[in-house]
């Protein structure tokens, strides 16, 4: 996968969890929270939805991983290619 | 283990909260099952019918109304974590409520879901008070009311250090009381920003069809995730061992095991269901109840001249006592509901005219008399609960213009909500303490609902969301 097919991935999660924001524009090196009214509980939901539609475990202590959609990308291409088993 | 009754979560009760906690689980793949002893879903907020027409129980208006784009405020949060579309709630706005007081309303303050119109009300009804109800409004908006753990203050207390007029004090908790204290004389602080973010600074819709609405689309969204619900199957043990839920008991003698089972049915019905097999005293049960008249009328309400008025808050004495009366019912204060004056755009009207009032009630005195008494009992109230709150409203032109409008009546009373809910005490808003965190003596039982303390719909909703994330969720 690449970084950018990631950062679709967390995007669509985005749209299904917060349908009322705007991410048109979402810039790729900005806080997720600086850009839109995310609390915790969106961002327990976009752990959550990556678990069940990705099979993706993002552990509590990792949860900073996901501020921007680039650290997204950077900490989830990974574990995606590690499923796909391209390492 | 018969593997058709073991789930990951079981669920006592299909009202709002049990509901929304019921979505978020199944949602992410939870095997859930509700259990619901009535044969209607809502619990304290549904609906009925006699002879064809439908009534609402519960719900005036849905508090917390804010419009689309706004944003962090408890609606979105719940529309969000619910994957529900704005649309699908058809929220249509409030006209306008008052707080209403004097033995004839003489002192009165009209809200909107524009808080501007409440605080220049304020302004203008009591301009030495202006300061500190803007101290109060930046103390409520900054206060963190959804901490779990915060340590309990006194709203009364909190509110005297801004405001020093007791009229305007008490025109203040009066509707935020009834729509939700299950407290007397004061309420926790925390409830009352809780209450007044939901009333004042945010607001009251409602759908036109009423409470329905909302919860068709919860069961629409519940099914729709994989969600099981059993109606008409009440829960009628819990069993324990070691310190856990080890199995809940239906009333036809079923043994359902769970993981983890969430109680939406209160924290002394709880305890009663896990006493049931341990054999332990149970907590007291709550003290306020309520009563309430509604009739409907062969015109909209406009046509008596009651066109303008969604919700008024009603007391006509010195003092608003919100204490467990020692009569049967104090209709010395109240709300009036007209859901007729929503704003539900050009040519949508309800069909026919609705006039509802509520009043403080005592549980004691309608709980065990003989039926006929009962019967009259009842009459006799109506008749007194609905002349205290004509005192509110515009004058009709004649005295009996309301009977002569009225095409049936019906009333609930404390009785009717324990008879229906199985809340003891016909509790509405609970017991008066409350669990933020929804635990109870087992491990793996959890609250939620009106005794974990999020008020109101939206609140049951987030109660649901909240105990299902936190207790279950949150730990994969």
């Amino acid at each position: 996968m690449t970084k950018d097919e990631c950062k679709q991935v967390v995007l669509d999660i985005i749209a299904d969890i917060a349908p009322d924001e705007d991410l048109s524009n979402v810039k790729p090196e900005v806080r997720l929270r600086d850009q839109m009214q995310l609390d915790s509980m969106d961002f327990l939901d976009i752990v959550m939805e990556l678990r069940k539609r990705h099979g993706i475990e993002v552990p509590e202590k990792d949860y900073q991983q996901l501020a921007s959609l680039d650290s997204c990308a950077d900490y989830l291409t990974p574990k995606f290619d590690a499923l796909t088993g391209k390492s | 283990m018969n593997t058709r009754s073991h789930y990951d979560v079981a669920i006592i009760g299909a009202g709002m909260s049990g509901l929304a906690a019921g979505i978020r689980l199944a949602h992410f793949g939870k095997k859930v099952c509700i259990f619901e002893r009535h044969n209607a879903v809502g619990g304290l907020n549904s609906f009925y019918s006699i002879a064809g027409r439908k009534f609402d129980v519960g719900l005036h208006a849905m508090t917390n109304f804010v419009r689309p784009r706004v944003k962090g405020t408890p609606l979105g949060k719940l529309l969000r974590q619910l994957r529900i579309e704005r649309d699908e709630f058809a929220l249509c706005e409030q006209k306008q409520s008052r707080i209403a007081f004097g033995p004839r309303g003489e002192c009165s303050l009209r809200f909107t879901n524009d808080f501007a119109v409440f605080e220049s009300e304020v302004v203008a009804a009591f301009p030495a008070q202006a300061d500190g109800f803007r101290r109060l409004v930046t103390a409520v908006r900054t206060f963190n009311d959804v901490s779990l753990d915060a340590a309990p203050m006194s709203a009364r207390e909190a509110v005297r250090r801004h405001i020093s007029d007791p009229l305007l004090e008490d025109m203040l908790f009066c509707p935020l009381m009834y729509y939700g204290s299950a407290t007397e004389r004061d309420m926790e602080f925390g409830q009352f920003v809780i209450m007044f973010k939901a009333l004042f600074l945010e607001g009251f819709a409602r759908p036109l069809e009423g409470v329905r609405v909302v919860l068709r689309v919860l069961l629409a969204k519940y099914r729709a995730a994989g969600g099981e619900r059993r109606m008409k199957c009440g829960v009628k043990k819990i069993s324990a061992h070691a310190g856990r839920a080890s199995a809940v008991i239906l009333d036809s003698g079923e043994e359902i095991t769970a993981d983890h089972v969430i109680s939406s049915i209160g924290a002394p019905e709880t305890d009663r269901l896990v006493a049931a097999s341990a054999g332990e005293p149970t907590t007291a049960a709550p003290t306020l109840s309520f009563v309430e008249t509604i009739s409907i009328l062969d015109r909209q309400p406009a046509g008596l001249g009651w066109g303008s008025d969604t919700i008024v808050f009603f007391n006509d004495s010195s003092r608003f006592d919100y204490v467990r009366p020692t009569e049967q019912v104090d209709p010395r204060s109240g709300v009036i509901c007209i859901p007729n004056n929503f704003d539900y755009g050009a040519d949508r009207v309800l069909p026919e005219g609705i006039f509802r009032v509520t009043c403080l009630a005592n549980y004691d005195g309608w709980a065990s008399q003989p039926e006929a008494d009962y019967q009259a009992d009842k009459l006799r109230w109506f008749a007194e609960v609905q002349r205290s709150a004509r005192r509110f409203l515009p004058p009709l032109v004649s005295d009996d213009a309301l009977a002569a409008a009225t095409l049936t009546t019906d009333m609930f009373t404390p009785r009717t909500i324990t008879k229906f809910t199985g809340h003891l005490g016909g509790a509405i808003y609970g017991a008066t303490v409350k669990h933020r965190q929804g635990r109870t003596s087992l491990d793996n039982l959890y609250l939620c609902g009106t005794d974990q303390g999020f008020l109101g719909i939206v609140g049951a909703m987030l109660s649901g969301i909240s105990m299902a994330n936190y207790h279950i969720l949150q730990k994969g």
